[in-house]
């Protein structure tokens, strides 16, 4: 299990924040963590790594402390055996694909390990290719890879599907699940599509102005109270004289207007009587 | 009557040496400045930008007047070390250091600024030492930057004219570069032999700036970052 405890005053989005973090992540899962920008998601995951440094806390994996400010502990992100998966990938463009597997890998390579990667990541006709000739879900691919080349305790994944398009996203998303499954990693995931977080973890923590705001399981915080409705959220993007053109979940849809008061990207929910659902 | 061709050596044995000076101490001093926050660090970088708008002969005589036998550093030089730099070959190296100094550090350091911090922090991560990184990860990733360095200095000690007057002189052989002995051979209104050096200069300097801008493009992302 690792537990982190944390304490920061922030300048987030323009405002002096206190980033106050006091959880349990569960040992071989993936937890979520979504909240706006500016609630100090990425904050969290550098002080995690030990790129920042906390006011106060408390962090430990296993038996290991790899923080504690009160005994004066400090671990240097060299020694916690931690991966991080960067937004822009952070892969060396002066490696080629299998030389970033292996400088991540340390001096201890473990060469099943790095061409089962190669291979599960389909990147084993690109071993001696640059990064930056890769695709975007090429690059992606491989900094997963990458980061579990190092075997980490701890992998963290600052929005790493972010920069995809929607259809390498649900790919890579299923990948992901793959991986997981085989390597049962503990990570913290950051991501805002409810989507995304369904399918791959299996604890939400929602971070609000620098609080944990709710931190429970996907059903808990984004499950209905009833359970037999369907609500979506849509935004409306054309107001006719007696209909609403709506955008949900990607697709336009038309609903009958109930008031007159409605104004263009304005968000509206949308429930759908069960009786009615097919599939 | 041959032309000497000394002063031309002599002027590509200086830029060489003075690059090669340049290259070992100002990667450490532009990685520092880089990654420096330090209050006194807009006082460093002006210090050391301070050659691309002082005339030369003003750093020459500052320094002509610190390193000559009667200035303090001259003085101690000489007592202690025997070593004596106005007039001589090793003065004009030490010269032509702090003259060229911006033409290095400058590329240099805006190379390491603007690689992304993650890369060096995703090197931390997986257990690498900062020394590591920055020789594994950091330096490989500005070569053009480092190129743009080398050459820039390279080709601007080749043009240096005024400091080279003030600490080395004019002293055949030691002393006396190819811009030196073009003035003098004009003033003494030889003009085949001013023409000679003149021409050779000017072809060389060409070239190598033009082969800079060649490798860049052909590096895709390269510019010359001055």
């Amino acid at each position: 299990m690792i537990g982190i405890r944390i304490q920061k005053k922030l300048q987030l989005a323009d405002q002096a924040t206190e980033l106050q973090v006091d959880i349990n992540l569960p040992k071989g899962k993936i937890t979520a963590l979504s909240g706006k920008s500016g609630a100090g998601k990425t904050s969290l995951l550098k002080m995690i790594a030990g790129l920042m440094k906390p006011d106060e806390g408390l962090i430990t994996s296993g038996d290991e402390t790899w923080l504690d400010t009160s005994a004066g502990i400090d671990m240097p992100p060299q020694k916690r055996k931690l991966a991080f998966v960067f937004q822009d990938y952070a892969l060396f463009p002066n490696m080629t694909v299998e030389g970033n597997l292996r400088y991540a890998a340390g001096k201890s390579v473990d060469e099943k390990l790095i061409r089962h990667l190669l291979e599960i990541t389909q990147l084993s006709g690109f071993k001696k290719v640059k990064p930056l000739q890769l695709s975007g879900g090429q690059q992606q691919r491989l900094a997963l890879a990458r980061a579990l080349a190092q075997q980490p305790d701890l992998l963290l994944m600052d929005e790493p599907l972010s920069a995809l398009d929607l259809e390498a996203r649900q790919q890579l998303q299923q990948e992901l699940l793959l991986l997981h499954r085989e390597f049962k990693f503990t990570a913290i995931l950051v991501s805002h599509d409810i989507s995304e977080i369904s399918i791959l973890a299996s604890k939400v923590i929602q971070l609000a102005n620098g609080r944990v705001a709710a931190f429970g399981t996907i059903e808990e915080l984004f499950g209905s109270p009833d359970r037999n409705t369907l609500k979506l959220t849509g935004r409306v993007i054309g107001v006719e004289e007696q209909w609403l053109i709506v955008l949900v979940n990607q697709q336009v849809v038309r609903l009958k207007k109930q008031n007159q008061n409605y104004q263009l990207g304005e968000s509206i929910s949308v429930q759908i009587n069960p009786d009615l659902l097919q599939y | 009557m041959g032309i000497d061709l000394q002063p031309l050596w002599l002027t590509f044995k200086l830029a060489f040496i003075t690059t090669l000076c340049l290259l070992v101490l100002g990667i450490p001093v532009a990685a520092l400045l880089a990654k420096s926050k330090s209050r006194l660090k807009p006082f460093a970088e002006a210090l050391i930008g301070l050659p691309l708008v002082l005339p030369p002969s003003v750093l020459g005589f500052y320094l002509l007047l610190i390193l000559s036998p009667t200035g303090w550093l001259g003085s101690f030089l000489q007592q202690y070390f025997n070593l004596r730099l106005v007039f001589t070959f090793p003065g004009l190296v030490v010269g032509s250091v702090i003259y060229s100094l911006p033409f290095m550090i400058h590329p240099i350091q805006g190379g390491l600024q603007n690689l992304p911090k993650s890369l060096k922090e995703a090197s931390w991560t997986m257990g690498h030492s900062k020394l590591v990184t920055f020789f594994k990860v950091q330096l490989p990733n500005i070569q053009s930057a480092l190129l743009t360095g080398i050459v820039l200095t390279f080709a601007h000690t080749l043009g240096e004219f005024g400091l080279v007057l003030m600490i080395g002189g004019s002293i055949p052989k030691v002393t006396k570069v190819a811009s030196i002995a073009i003035y003098n051979e004009t003033e003494a209104l030889n003009f085949s032999a001013a023409h000679t050096y003149s021409g050779i200069l000017l072809v060389i300097s060409f070239t190598i700036l033009l082969l800079v801008y060649l490798m860049n493009r052909r590096v895709g992302r390269g510019r010359l970052a001055i």
